[in-house]
């Protein structure tokens, strides 16, 4: 029998029991559908976080106090750490090899006021050379200057969305601002950042180092952060870094982050959600197959009679199978083809109600829901059409269920 | 030539062994017209099936032209459905969700005959039975006649030398019937061996030999023009 006939006779039976077909082909698209989006969540979510954490950038090295790794020491037991000063962050510029700038970074929250508007705002503190290390753009006006990182003048740059909030219809360039207790000039705005590892830049505002210790009473940093020439020469920076701090501070009482070291521990964690997440969708299309299984048995014995006659016509046993399975693998693609359809609608719809998500499935996610869906087929059809080639003709024609 | 030696076909039934065939010894020439005849549960169409490879026989030998059958593999009895043996069946079975065309192109589609092929063929087949204007119709708006018809075009659309009839009047009025059987005379007239299987001795006559069978034997050979009734055929029967 030529295989082009077995798959028009297969569709013709399909198309004779068209309900019971068309039950069967929305189960698969719905397990198939379920995949591709879970698998577009999964990888939209990926996406969404490795952008987030590419932005420290793949050169640069941030410095956090205390030691982030799990130690053989009882907690409680030992040294508080150290804190990381505003000398460490120059002995580390100066010291380390291959270290184009740094910058010392204070963070902190206070009340920004002008007139009768107050808003809570988060501060950082920092210098001049965050600008390009972050890449940051100034809208107008200037940065933080440059220069001696102890002294704390009394000036102020804003994120993006601060100006239209505090200043609608102003010029905030040149007036002083109270921030806390203090009153602080507006020297400069930002470009809109948007938000950056949870941290709406464009609501914060920025005032030299020396300045925010001051404000907070501190002389501790939040962190320090070095960009080193090329992504190349990080790790080697890396070691002279934590070599120079520890001496510095008799003990390793502080975590270097690099960008790699992030995302490959996030990748690793969002690895096994992306999986969980398929894995639930996958086990509805197992139902499905199941599904398809308990109509082919129905078909199966329906149609004894059927299957009785074409052995008598001179079908093999062969044949037989192979008509069964062919009925149960278009059953399959078929509805994997519409789940297809039917997954990348829903992930249209879902990338248009929560554009920051960029939620698409990955080309091997088709193809392997694809593929799943005629695996599924093929195992779920097996058994009937096995049952279907054993059926003995002369019981068959008799209309037994055999 | 159809040879049959020491056939038997048994069947285990709730424990019971049932002797549907035992032990029959028959010769049947090519282009022979046979009726097979005896009571209900005689064994008469286990006979009919096991002829037709549709059925195997438990032990014995049965030689198609010379060769063996009853050892066959599925691909090769297959294979003597397909080309050698046409079936006509009480029930018709036709396939209800196929048009009459589609159903006598069935067996070709097996024998993997393209599609072109399939249909001119199928297409005379039902011309000759009387069928050509009704081959587009699906078997439920076709009367019982008309099926029968259809049903011995696809019996003979691969060409077989052997045709094959269970009851083939069983389901049908006498004008219905009576054309069908004339269908098979000009087909056994064509060279074809006719083996018709009732329980109706008007259906029987018109065939050459008649066997009667009883309790899975040959009861009685016995040319179809002596055939009065088959009670009569039982009564004169040499156990």
């Amino acid at each position: 029998m030529k295989s082009l006939d077995v798959f028009a006779l297969a569709w013709h039976a399909l198309i004779a029991h068209r309900r019971r077909s068309a039950l069967s082909l929305v189960g698969v698209s719905i397990g198939v559908a379920a995949v591709t989006l879970m698998t577009a969540i999964g990888q939209g979510a990926r996406d969404f976080v490795a952008a987030q954490f590419q932005t420290i950038g793949a050169d640069v090295i941030a410095i956090v106090p205390g030691r982030v790794e799990t130690s053989g020491a009882i907690p409680g037991v030992g040294s508080a750490p150290n804190d990381l000063t505003l000398e460490d962050a120059r002995a580390l510029v100066r010291g380390v090899p291959g270290v184009v700038r740094g910058t010392p970074l204070v963070l902190g929250n206070e009340a920004l006021e002008w007139r009768a508007r107050r808003r809570d705002v988060l501060v950082l503190g920092t210098t001049a050379e965050m600008l390009e290390l972050r890449g940051m753009r100034v809208s107008t006006g200037s940065f933080l200057p440059a220069g001696d990182w102890e002294r704390g003048s009394a000036v102020i740059v804003l994120g993006a969305a601060l100006p239209a909030e505090l200043f609608p219809g102003e010029e905030p360039l040149g007036r002083n601002i109270r921030l806390g207790d203090r009153r602080l000039r507006v020297i400069g705005t930002l470009a809109p950042r948007g938000t950056h590892l949870g941290v709406d830049l464009d609501q914060a505002v920025m005032i030299p180092v020396a300045t925010a210790q001051s404000m907070f009473d501190t002389r501790s940093l939040f962190r320090i952060m070095l960009e080193v020439s090329s992504a190349s020469a990080v790790p080697a920076a890396q070691r002279t870094a934590r070599d120079l701090l520890t001496t510095r501070h008799g003990e390793e009482d502080f975590t270097l982050l690099t960008q790699d070291a992030v995302l490959q521990s996030l990748d690793r964690i969002l690895n096994v959600l992306s999986l969980a997440l398929v894995a639930i969708a996958a086990i509805s299309l197992v139902v499905a197959g199941v599904g398809i299984a308990n109509v082919m048995l129905v078909a199966v014995s329906e149609r004894t009679r059927e299957i009785g006659l074409c052995k008598a016509l001179g079908a093999t046993e062969r044949d037989v199978l192979s008509q069964f399975l062919a009925e149960a693998l278009l059953l399959c693609v078929t509805g994997g083809i519409a789940g297809l359809g039917l997954g990348s609608l829903a992930t249209r719809v879902l990338a248009w109600r929560f554009p920051a998500w960029e939620a698409h499935a990955p080309q091997w996610a088709v193809v392997g829901a694809l593929l799943l869906s005629v695996v599924v087929g093929l195992i779920s059809g097996a058994w009937p059409a096995r049952r279907a080639m054993r059926t003995e003709p002369v019981t068959a024609l008799a209309g037994r269920r055999a | 030539m159809i040879e049959l030696t020491g056939l038997s076909r048994r069947y285990v039934l709730g424990g019971e062994t049932i002797r549907a065939l035992d032990a029959i010894d028959e010769t049947i020439r090519s282009g022979e017209h046979l009726a097979v005849m005896g009571p209900s549960g005689s064994g008469k169409s286990t006979l009919l099936n096991v002829i037709g490879c549709l059925d195997r026989p438990t032990s014995g030998s049965y030689r198609l032209d010379g060769r063996e059958v009853a050892g066959l593999a599925d691909h090769d009895l297959a294979r003597l459905r397909r080309r050698e043996i046409g079936y006509v069946f009480q029930a018709f079975h036709l396939i209800p969700r196929m048009t009459a065309l589609e159903n006598v192109e069935l067996g070709m589609l097996f024998d993997g005959v393209a599609r072109n092929e399939r249909r001119e063929r199928a297409v005379a087949a039902l011309e000759r039975v009387g069928m050509g204007a009704r081959a587009h119709h699906r078997p439920g708006e076709l009367s019982g006649g008309e099926r029968q018809r259809a049903a011995i075009a696809r019996a003979v659309v691969m060409r077989p030398r052997i045709l094959l009839a269970d009851e083939p009047t069983g389901n049908l009025d006498q004008a219905s019937g009576r054309a069908v059987l004339e269908l098979l005379d000009a087909l056994h007239e064509q060279g074809l061996t006719v083996i018709v299987v009732t329980h109706d001795p008007g259906v029987a006559r018109r065939a050459q030999r008649v066997l009667v069978l009883r309790d899975g034997r040959i009861v009685r050979r016995m040319p179809a023009v002596e055939l009065r009734s088959l009670d009569e055929a039982l009564a004169g029967a040499v156990p």
